[in-house]
Order: structure tokens, then sequence, then C-alpha cells
């Protein structure tokens, strides 16, 4: 048992918890005070001592009547060093135990812990080569959940066409206004103040040889083929992908998803596909937001900054951008809205029982939607640059 | 023990717990007798969980006084109120157990912060308390996800006793398991409360465990304890609850008892 208020001059001031004396080649040990959990670590030290101090007695009792207190830590203890005694071929008898003690100590005498398996030392070689073995086949298994999570997006957008009532329009707007509406102010400043650098760079390097009016092809460019769509999906994978991992994973935890299953509800066309479709809605509409944003900080900047006026900034950005740049930075995001819902779902369908788990793949689904997002961009970049655009 | 027998486990005064214009406990008050199991009944939503978590001190009151084990939660100071949160164990109706840990390590997690054991007592410790409530060293081993119902509430049962409280307060530790794993669990407690001298506080649903198990049985109803007693002064309540609760359809199994056929 504890005690609830601390009795400290008690510790002072009492009799050692185990003690011996040897008389006529007999060992007695004499216990005493509180033999619980508050003690235990003490005790084990005193128990240990004793155990291991092999003199050749054969007969030993323990004296338990002065015991105040006893519980589990003290049976425990108490029932090792019998064993340990007993091990050596030794008897030791237990005296005046109090009646109320004994069924504890019964208790505990019937537990046999199981030796703790060790396993062979691993070569740490070995090891090294399983993980990375290991590394590389999860890439490739989160490859397959990938391309299974598209295509099942796929199939439930193919169902969902044949039979238009069955979409969940409410659920999509619910999401869009989550997705969209909700992160223009934190989209719109973002992208202002990246414009802003980006102009002030221009601005600062090009003055050096004279060709700082170059620095508005330099911002619209950049801004409407690259920066823009790129910020606004590491933004928007940051802020909804992780939201909707966490959301679907905790779903999955609760066995919410199990629980849809079995009502013959197809979680991937009520739950998976509004998020996705809202995703592949926001994103286009978002850049054009965000690139708008980063034109008008990236403006400001050269006007304030590097002194063009807006009217010779205006000028020279419809000389050096065309629409072809304005789609070409348009044409990405759909694409990259539904790498990020794709990675965003499959992760959060991932989820285990434990907490951790659902951190787990939340960071992870972050971390990968925004590797894909920047793959993916590598590789359209590729193919404009082919095809002249 | 210094304090004396009569000192009772919980006391708890004139409590009143209000969510807003909604009063919960309305001048509650409340013994539980050292070593005794009190079964606490009450109808869905009467504020049998409010009682325990405020007892425990999760939620706030509004007026009235809680001792828990002698000690006055709102004069005890931070190193009162921490030693008295090693003496008792709760037991929580979802069992609560971390789920990032292995059931074995759920119950040595509070020793292993407590007592500054040794790996080796802390392993045996742990298998002892997961053997007491039935499980075995196989099972110390899975996380709380892999677990069934009744294995969950055994674990958290185990984490519960893990420093050998006083006290125990189980929050319907019965609900939610077959009436054998409930009738196995009911005498684990009775065993659990026999062997280490416990003082249990159970809020229950089940007829049956307050019928096996229980001591006294207080019953709640508008906010404050109706009735408080053995089983066969629940039956002879006039409160039209308590008639309902006992005498219903379900309380049939009460018949069975030889000491309460005359009711």
């Amino acid at each position: 048992m504890c005690r609830v208020t601390a009795v400290e001059e008690d510790v002072v001031a009492r009799t050692p918890l185990l003690s011996a004396q040897t008389a006529d080649g007999e060992v007695r040990l004499t216990a005493a005070g509180a033999w619980t959990a508050p003690n235990a670590a003490e005790l084990e030290g005193l128990v240990q001592g004793f155990t291991s101090d092999a003199s050749e007695v054969g007969v030993a009792a323990i004296d338990m009547g002065a015991i105040e207190q006893f519980d589990t830590y003290g049976a425990l203890l108490l029932e090792r060093l019998l064993r340990a005694w007993k091990a050596r071929g030794h008897q030791m008898h237990i005296v005046a135990l109090a009646e109320r003690y004994q069924s504890l100590l019964r208790d505990v005498h019937r537990f046999n812990p199981p030796p703790t398996e060790a396993g062979p030392p691993e070569s740490k070689v070995l090891y090294a080569m399983e993980s990375l073995g290991r590394g590389v086949s999860n890439i490739a298994g989160d490859l397959v959940t990938l391309v299974n999570m598209v295509g099942a997006l796929g199939l439930a957008l193919m169902a969902v066409l044949r039979h238009p009532m069955r979409f969940r329009l409410t659920s999509a707007v619910h999401q869009l206004d989550r997705v969209a509406l909700q992160a223009v102010p934190i989209i719109l400043l973002i992208t202002f103040l990246i414009g802003g650098i980006i102009s002030q760079q221009g601005v600062f390097h090009f003055r050096k040889f004279g060709a700082d009016e170059y620095v508005v092809d330099m911002v619209g460019i950049l801004v409407l083929r690259e920066i823009g769509v790129l910020i606004v999906a590491i933004m928007i994978a940051g802020r909804s992908g992780s939201s909707y991992t966490a959301e679907l994973g905790s779903m999955k935890m609760r066995e919410e998803i199990d629980a849809l299953r079995t009502m013959g509800f197809d979680p991937v066309e009520i739950l998976l596909l509004p998020r996705v479709i809202a995703l592949v809605v926001a994103l286009p509409l978002l850049t054009f937001l965000g690139s708008m944003a980063a034109l008008y900080g990236g403006g400001l900047v050269a006007w304030i900054y590097g002194g063009m006026s807006p009217e010779i900034f205006m000028t020279r950005l419809q000389d050096a951008i065309s629409l072809t740049h304005f789609k070409v930075g348009l044409i990405k995001a759909p694409f990259m809205a539904l790498a990020i819902g794709a990675v965003a779902c499959a992760e959060g369908l991932k989820v285990r029982g434990s907490a951790e788990s659902l951190g787990l793949q939340t960071t992870s689904s972050v971390v990968k939607s925004i590797f894909l997002v920047i793959v993916l961009d590598g590789l359209f970049a590729i193919f404009f640059a082919s095809i002249g655009m | 023990m210094a304090r004396s027998q009569d000192t009772p486990a919980i006391r708890v005064r004139d409590l009143v717990v209000a969510f807003g214009d909604h009063i919960v406990l309305d001048h509650l008050s409340l013994d539980v007798r050292k070593g005794e199991i009190l079964g606490f009944v009450g109808g869905s939503g009467s504020g049998k969980s409010v009682l325990l978590r405020t007892i425990i001190g999760l939620l706030p009151k509004q007026q009235g006084s809680i001792e828990v084990l002698g000690v006055d939660l709102d004069e005890a100071d931070d190193a009162a109120l921490h030693a008295l949160e090693r003496c008792w164990g709760v037991l929580f109706q979802q069992g609560a157990l971390f789920s990032s840990l292995t059931a074995l390590q759920n119950v040595q997690f509070p020793m292993r912060e407590n007592l500054g054991l040794s790996e080796r007592l802390l392993r045996d410790a742990a298998l002892t308390k997961l053997e007491m409530v039935g499980l075995d060293a196989r099972d110390g081993d899975k996380l709380p996800s892999e677990l069934s119902g009744g294995m969950t509430k055994r674990v958290a049962l185990a984490r519960a006793l893990a420093l050998d409280p006083e006290l125990v307060l189980l929050d319907e530790p019965t609900s939610g398991l077959d009436p054998i794993a409930g009738g196995d669990f009911d005498e684990l407690i009775r065993t659990l409360q026999q062997t280490l001298g416990l003082t249990v506080f159970m809020v229950t649903h089940d007829l049956e465990s307050l019928r096996t198990v229980c001591d006294r049985i207080a019953a709640l109803a508008d906010g404050k304890v109706i009735a408080i007693g053995a089983m066969s002064d629940m039956r002879h309540s006039a409160h039209p609850w308590m008639q309902s609760y006992f005498q219903g359809k379900r309380s049939h199994m009460l018949a069975r008892v030889p000491s309460m056929t005359g009711a």
C-alpha cells in the first residue's frame, strides 16, 4: 500500500528492511518496515545482496513478523529470495507472515516469469542491408498503393458519372470551402511576399549590369510558369493534404470506415472522391489568385525599391509574358492536386490502431506529396519544353 | 496505516457540478468506506462518470468538498496531490491504454515513472500484474489495437493496479464484455480486492456484478444519492427509478439469491 502523506521522519529513523544474523549454522533474516512499492528499489538491492552472498549455510529462516506493510512488490521480492535460496539447494522458512499477506504470496508463488529470450546478436552490416532492402521495397509498395488509390478514385468517378445522383455534392462543396475559400488569405499573403522577394532580388542583381527592367520578365515568367503553382501546391499539401490524412486516419482508427463499408457504402465514393475533387477544383483557382498576388507583390517592390513606375511595369509585363506562360502554370495545377489528394487519402487509410501511426502517416503524407509535386513539376518542365510551350 | 480505519476512503460533501446551466450533481454527498467495494448505479446520463471524473480531479466542481484517503483535494498542495495520484488507480471506460506502447509497457509505465526499479523487477512486477488479471506474457507484447475488448479492460485494470494502489476507481469495468467475461472480471475484482486489500469504487450498469461483488450499492438520480446500502435494501426502496431498476425485467436473476427471495 502506498502512503498519501510522505512521512519523512519515519524513513530516517526506521529499522533496516532486511537484516541477517548467523547463529548455530543457521541464517536468520529479519524483515521489517514497509515492503511496498516505494521501497522496492532499495529492497531489491538488499535481496540481491543476500542472494549473491554464497555462504554455505544449510537452513535459513526469514522472520516477517515485523512487517508493517506488504504489497505485490514485497511479495515478488520475498519470492525471489526464496527461489534463489532454493536454487542453491537450501531451504528457507517463512516465520510469522501475517495471515492477510499469505494469499498475496501464494499468488506470486504461482507465477513463473518466462525467461527473456535474447535473439542471436545481429551483424550490423546485415542490419544495414536489411533496412536498405526494406526501404526500397517500401518505396515500391508506396508506388503500388498510390496507383491503386488513383485507380480506385477513377472507378468511383466513373460510377458517379454513370449515376450523378450518387455524387456527394454537399460534401464536395463543404470540402471546397475548407480547402479553397478558407485557404485564400494565407495563400495570398505568402505568394505576395514571394513575388516581392523575387522582384527585390532581381532588381538588386540586375542593376549591376544595368538590366533592371528585365526584372519584370523574370518575375512574370517565373511566377506564372513555376513559382505560383509550386508554392500554392506545397502550401495546400501542408495545409489540406495533412488534414485529409489525419481525418481519414482517425476515422480508420475508430472503425468508422469499416462501418461505412458494412452499410454498403463505398468509402472511396463517399469520403475520398469529394475531397479529391474539391482539391482538383481548388488548386487551379488558388494558383490563379496566388500568381496574381505574386505579380502584384513583384510590381509593388519594383516600384518602391526599384523605382519602376506601375505603368512601365505593366507595359513590360505585357511584352514579356504571353498566354502560354499563364496556361503552363494552370495546366499543372489539377495534376498536382490529384497527386496531393491521392497521397493524402492513401496515407490516411494506412493508419493503424495507434496514435503514433496517425502522426507518422500524416508526416509521410506531407513529405510524399511535396516530393511528388516537385517531381511532377520537373516532368512537366521537360514535357512543355519538348512541345515548345 | 497511521490513519484511523474510520476515515472513509472517499468523502464527498455537498458536491455541485454543472455544465453551464445544466446541473449534473446537485449537493451530492457520499462516503466510500475503506476496504469495501461500492457499486455506483444510475441511469444513462445521470452523472455517474461525472462524479468519478470530479473525484479524480478531471472535472471542476462548483461547490462542495472532496476528500480522498483523508486528503482534501482543495487544500492539498501539488506534492500531496501527486502523492495521492500514486495511491489511486483509475480504469477508464474505454481502457485509455497508450496506443503506441505494448500491453506490458502500458503496465510498466507508472512503475517506470514513479519507482525507479531495475529492468528485471519491472518486468517481473508487470508480468505478475498481467497474470493477476488473467493474461500471459505473450499478450504483454501486443499493442492495444491488437487486443480484444475484454483484454483491453484487463490490461487497463493491470495498469490501474500497477502501483498497488489503496483505492481503485472503475468506470464501467464490465460494460462491453460478454456475461461470462463480465463474471470473470467481477470475480477478478473481488479476488484482487481481498488479496490486496483495495477499496473499490465501481461505476456500473451491470446488475450481475452489483449482486456478486459489491458490498454496498449507491444509486444516483436527480443529481443526488437516493439510496445507499446492501442489495436487499435497494429492492425495498420506494423511489420509482429504483423500483424499475431493481425490480424490472432484467433483475429477475436477483430472485435467485436466497436472501432476497422474501422481497
